[in-house]
């Protein structure tokens, strides 16, 4: 889809911003660019759309080679996403997010019926699109920006630090909006940040820059941080890979036991029997209500009169993490996580070292099956790897 | 100055209406005329200088220069070639409002933000279409905030052009010097006065009418 070819980019004082950099994007997923400062990821993903042009190789889109194609043009079809928005300060926020549309010479109504279709796309409201820019959030604005890029519908979307100058929260509540839209949309992205756990969260594939413009590595955030190809990235990922890498990991394949659970209704003695010094108590559905500390219970009565101590969070077998079962079995009383299914009831338990045990069986199956595909397959298809995965990230990891 | 004549006589007033509005309109045209020129020549010499910047200083300096020739010198260099005209003195006018235009121009474009900026060029405007639908839409506080400068120092010094008989208002001026009367004289500084606040507040209205985005700075949630 997007292909550099041995690309450099020096600027006339000296700097290398990019050295011979050969990289191939595949169609509909999302490649994050991610490095520290200065590395070349804008200039990277600027010489995409002309913005920057390389000194030297050639940047290809669909097999085409884009000096072939006028910039302006070649830019109404690729969407771009900044830091601060960049809006439009001027123009109504319906009129910025028709900007494309205009430009490509669509009639005023029918770019402007686009528009309020994208504000609504982006989770805006309606009456929002008479607004002008200053009158906006940043988040909000981030979210107008992110409108005009895709107003005009282009196979391809750059993105530059979108995310990155917004709260954490607000920070948060986009990725998650941006991940929905992508499961929508399929569009192929590239998208720049020096933030690794954005890039894990939201990546199919991830190319790490080092200082100098140079390719660190090329590969699905699972393989990155379980095989990062020297010091430099295994530094530039983290201390805590170990725990990341858990996110790759679905909460469904996890070993659970029975444990000690018992219904609100069973009678004190029951517990007393269980010889365990919590007991799980969930109502008539299964589901459950929090511990009992065995040792506290008065004799004679039920469960019910118990005082319980709240479960910290459970997790969910369908749709959660690895990571989310290893925080719920930490946070629990009982240093046991609560597996529940979609209805909530519970399906089993399992404390952290069980957890660890399992995921470390899944993880090593995961990479036979992903290092023999790998061995046999074009990066392309190795990209298809990253993307079925890349679900649960951004499911699970909240 | 004879002590029993008043500083106002309303009567010469009251007879002088009509001559008085005639000269009013004589005056804002060689007032304003001018500034209007001079936008015409700022804004493409503006967008030059911004966009090579090893223009504006050269720029700047001719401007500043002319600026500082005294009005009458410049009026009687132009009296040779346009003679006792109405250009001889917005000629000299007209270059006078270049030294305040030219640079709120160029201060006006690169009060774009750079994002913004950026993202036009990634949306995919090409260089002049930039220009006209982005940045200087952008640029109009700044000029606007040039342009009533101009105007004003405009209007105030037509008056200088009565020393080659184009002075608008200015006529009073002379004229009751020569007669030792004053009340043409204060009627026709107070006029002058007014014109320039009037014209002034029509630029401020023009400013929140063009820029209706620059106003109500607030963040809603
Ligand atoms: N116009 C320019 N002239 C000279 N050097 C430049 C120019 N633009 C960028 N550079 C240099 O090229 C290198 C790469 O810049 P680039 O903006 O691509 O980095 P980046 O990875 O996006 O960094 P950041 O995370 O800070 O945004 C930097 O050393 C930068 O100083
Ligand atoms: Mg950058």
């Amino acid at each position: 889809m997007i292909r550099f070819d041995a690309v450099s980019k020096n600027y006339p004082n000296g700097t290398t911003a990019v050295d011979e950099l050969s990289l191939e994007l595949a169609e509909g997923g999302i490649t994050v660019l991610v490095g520290p400062s200065g590395c070349g990821k804008t200039t990277t993903l600027r010489m995409i759309n002309r913005m920057v042009e390389p000194t030297a190789g050639t940047v290809s889109l669909r097999g085409r080679d884009i000096r072939e194609v006028n910039a302006p043009e070649l830019r109404r079809g690729i969407g771009y996403v900044i830091q601060h928005a960049g809006l439009f300060p001027h123009r109504t926020v319906l009129d910025n997010i028709a900007t494309v549309p205009m430009l490509l010479g669509w009639n005023k109504k029918k770019a402007r019926t686009r528009a309020a279709e994208l504000l609504e796309l982006v989770g805006l409201p309606a009456e929002m699109a008479k607004r002008y820019p200053n009158q906006l959030s940043g988040g909000q604005q981030q979210r107008v920006g992110v409108a005009r890029a895709l107003c005009a519908d282009p196979p391809v979307l750059l993105m530059d630090e979108p995310f990155s100058a917004v709260d954490p929260i607000v920070r948060a509540e986009l990725q998650a909006e941006f991940i929905r839209l992508q499961k929508e949309l399929h569009k192929t992205i590239v998208f720049v940040t020096h933030d690794i756990d954005e890039a894990i969260k939201l990546g199919d594939n991830i190319a790490v820059f080092r200082t100098g413009g140079k390719l660190a590595q090329f590969d699905t955030p699972e393989r990155l941080l379980a095989h990062p190809a020297d010091d430099f990235v295994a530094d530039f990922v983290g201390q805590d890979r170990g725990i990341r890498r858990l996110s790759f990991v679905n909460a469904a394949e996890l070993p659970l036991r029975d444990g000690p659970v018992l219904p609100a209704t069973a009678p004190v003695a029951q517990a007393r029997a269980a010889d365990e010094p919590w007991v799980l108590v969930v109502d008539e559905g299964r589901r459950p209500l929090g511990w009992a500390s065995v040792a506290e219970l008065a004799d004679g009565g039920t469960l019910a009169d118990a005082s319980l101590t709240p479960l910290g969070h459970t997790f969910s077998l369908v749709g959660d993490s690895a990571r989310a079962a290893l925080d719920s079995a930490l946070l629990s009383p009982a240093r046991l996580a609560v597996g529940v299914d979609a209805e909530g009831a519970v399906v089993g338990v399992a404390d952290a070292c069980e957890l660890s045990a399992g995921t470390t069986a899944v993880q090593a199956a995961a990479g036979e099956q992903a290092s023999t595909e790998a061995e046999s397959a074009s990066s392309e298809s190795r990209a298809t790897v990253g993307k079925t995965s890349a679900d649960t990230p951004g499911g699970g990891d909240r | 100055m004879n002590d029993d004549e008043p500083l106002i006589r309303w009567q010469w007033i009251a007879d002088h209406t009509a001559e008085l509005a005639d000269y009013t309109g004589i005056h804002l045209r060689l007032g304003l005329l001018p500034v209007l020129f001079g936008l015409i020549i700022s804004v493409p010499l503006g967008i030059l200088c911004h966009r090579w910047r090893w223009l504006y200083p050269p720029v700047l300096t001719v401007s500043n220069i002319m600026y500082s020739v005294p009005s009458l010198a410049l009026f009687m260099i132009f009296v040779r070639y346009t003679g006792l005209t109405e250009q001889t003195v917005m000629i000299p006018l007209t270059l006078y409002t270049l030294s305040v235009l030219v640079p709120n121009v160029v201060d006006g474009l690169a009060s774009v933000p750079e994002p913004v900026r950026l993202a036009a060029t990634a949306m995919g405007f090409g260089a002049v279409r930039r220009v006209i639908q982005v940045e200087l839409p952008i640029a109009v506080p700044v000029v606007i905030a040039g342009v009533r400068v101009a105007a004003v120092s405009s209007i105030s010094l037509v008056a200088v052009g009565q020393l080659i008989g184009q002075g608008g208002l200015g006529y009073y001026i002379t004229r009751g010097l020569q007669l030792d009367f004053p009340t043409p004289i204060l009627t026709a500084i107070v006029l002058i006065m007014l014109l320039a606040l009037a014209t002034d507040a029509l630029l401020v209205l023009a400013q929140r009418l063009l820029t209706p985005w620059s106003r109500n700075k607030v963040t809603s949630a």
